[in-house]
């Protein structure tokens, strides 16, 4: 029998369907998978017992002839999303314990889908971070290593870390992630995995615990781009509960996959063209290029001249979000209470934030209150939503020549654990080709191209316009089959 | 603009995170270091740019005005780290 752990998400939904095997079966061989794989800390609760009893459903339905889009199929779910009755944390001390009296609008529309839960992934402590090392529940370890011998601990990426660390070690099929400034993208890229951010809006941001609202959104990451339309299709659609949800039909993304790519036009924009950047990402990069003109695509210039503004916007507009977003961390209503001896109420919140917190939240809410503070508003906060109009007509204008971009995911390969922690600035670095979408609400998403020198994956972007996800996936799929990326960490953990 | 040692207290007490002089120390030169990287979005011209309000053009909706959930005061407490009789409670704030 096939080893269920290797199939992803249409082959177990299928191969569950055509009775090849039982989703307890499924279900059991992906719990003795996470079970298997704690050195990987890929995750902060573990939830077998769920996994099962959703299998068990799927069991009867199959029996009784009333199969559900992802009967069969378990994933994992990201630790910022709230499940009820399973403690949800966004990485924290300040939420240690929390267990949700509601269930999020995405993870609930997939379990309706029929799909069980193996358990919560972790994450970058309130998804604030490209290496998964601010996590309060201790640092996600890449499956990857080195092709050099050594055996340094390398980083999954961040925010999704545990998210792609468990795909890319094959001890989930699939899992959401959540994308604020390439937090569902940069991970993927690291790990050799696909994922998606979709247009903003698509997704309800509902029952997700809220980093930067105008920028969070939730998406899919799995092996593979069907997966990804799979996934993408049982998670998105209007939700009256989030302001920001667009009311808008879901489309049949995976049935509408195709990799002909005549008629479509392929920006290059000649501003990701970055210094320092490694040699081996813009071979990647003219690779991809031919890999889409082979698909039938035609390849034009573009620039988006605001680029280079795109992430100190963003470090201004994010953290000005979080500083709000976070302020209702109290300790009264739910999560850590820090009640020194004799405190008053002030005391008491101010106790309870600085033990709750992390260095890297901390950092940038105090970001964010000072770009907020009286006297400085104008000059930071009005100026960066100033200067994210101007990106987001970068590409509106860009638009007028082609129909999809491709850029380069990150501007490295997975780096070692420590290696850029103790620098905040050149961690934000890490972002510089996905922060700009994000500020823009496109969907984009990357796609494994290849792997550098040292055997670590590299990926590509493309990015779409705004509600033309099955451009993005097509054009991701047509890479897909032309890269025929096959590669995988040998297993050490 | 930079900020100096006070202005962190400043922001750190504006945000109701309590601070050591450790920490103070700590945090001047780093958040220094990433407000100085963010000044260069003043050299773009926004004279005649609005300000993002919204990524995709989207409606704000109105709903009729009634009652759509309610009832879960148990649920609402159950995660304080204290709640008495059907409250939550605080240090007292008066004397």
């Amino acid at each position: 029998m096939t080893n269920l752990t290797d199939l992803g998400i249409a082959e177990l939904r299928d191969g569950f369907r055509k009775g090849d095997f039982s989703a307890r079966d499924a279900a059991t061989a992906f719990n003795d998978a996470v079970a298997g794989a704690k050195a990987l800390n890929a995750f902060i609760v573990e939830t077998p017992d769920i996994a099962l009893a959703a299998a068990d459903q799927a069991d009867k339905d199959r029996a009784a002839g009333t199969l559900k889009p992802l009967s069969g199929v378990p994933i994992g779910m990201k630790d910022l999303f709230a499940t009820k009755g399973v403690q949800t944390t966004a990485a924290s001390h300040i939420l240690e314990g929390f267990t949700p009296q509601y269930e999020s609008t995405v993870s609930g529309k997939l379990w309706d889908a029929g799909a069980g839960m193996l358990g919560k992934l972790n994450l970058d402590q309130f998804a604030m971070g490209s290496s998964n090392e601010t996590s309060y529940f201790g640092n996600v370890i890449s499956p990857w290593r080195r092709n050099t011998g050594d055996t340094a601990a390398l980083a999954p990426g961040g925010s999704s870390g545990g998210t792609s660390a468990a795909i890319a070690a094959r001890i989930v099929p699939g899992a959401t992630g959540t994308d604020t400034g390439g937090s569902i993208r940069q991970p993927a890229a690291f790990t050799g995995i696909s994922g998606i951010k979709p247009t903003y809006g698509r997704c309800s941001r509902w029952g997700i615990v809220a980093f930067a609202s105008s920028l969070d959104q939730a998406g899919p990451m799995a092996r593979d781009v069907r997966d990804c339309a799979i996934l993408l299709e049982n998670m998105a659609g209007f939700d009256p509960k989030d302001s920001t949800s667009l009311d808008l039909p879901v489309p049949n993304w995976e049935a509408a996959l195709s990799t002909d790519l005549k008629g479509k036009r392929v920006g290059i924009p000649k501003e990701y063209r970055v210094d320092g950047m490694p040699a081996e990402i813009d071979a990647l990069w003219e690779q991809g290029i031919a890999w889409l003109k082979d698909a039938g695509a035609e390849i034009v210039d573009v620039s988006l001249p605001h680029t280079k503004y795109a992430l100190p916007a963003y470090y201004i507009i994010a953290p000005a979000e979080a500083s709000s977003n976070l302020a209702r961390y109290d300790g009264v209503r739910y999560g850590l209470r820090d009640l020194p001896d004799g405190a008053n109420l002030q005391d008491m919140y101010a106790a309870t934030r600085a033990a709750g917190f992390g260095d890297e939240v901390k950092r940038r809410i105090l970001i964010g209150t000072y770009v907020l503070s009286a006297g400085f508003y104008d000059a930071y906060y009005t100026q960066a939503q100033k200067v994210r109009t101007l990106i987001a007509r970068d590409f509106d204008l860009a638009w007028e020549k082609c129909d999809l971009l491709l850029t380069p995911t990150a501007p490295s390969a997975a780096f070692g654990l420590g290696e850029k922690s103790d620098d905040p600035l050149a961690m934000y670095l890490n972002d510089v080709f996905t922060v700009p979408t994000s500020l823009a609400g496109l969907p984009a998403m990357s796609v494994p191209g290849g792997l550098d020198a040292q055997g670590l994956p590299l990926g590509l972007q493309i990015i779409g316009k705004a509600l033309d996800e099955q451009t993005v996936l097509n054009a991701g799929l047509a890479i897909e089959e032309r890269a025929g990326f096959t590669a995988r960490p040998d297993k050490w953990w | 603009m930079s900020v100096d040692h006070a202005t962190v207290r400043k922001i750190a007490s504006l945000a109701r995170i309590a601070v050591t002089d450790e920490q103070v120390e700590a945090m001047v030169p780093e958040l220094n270091n990433i407000l100085g990287w963010i000044e260069q979005l003043g050299e773009v011209d926004t004279s005649a740019v609005q300000p993002m309000t919204a990524v995709i053009p989207n409606h704000l909706r109105l709903r009729d005005d009634v009652v759509t959930d309610g009832d879960v005061r148990d649920a609402v407490l159950k995660n304080a780290p204290q709640a008495e009789q059907g409250f939550f409670t605080v240090p007292k704030v008066i004397e």
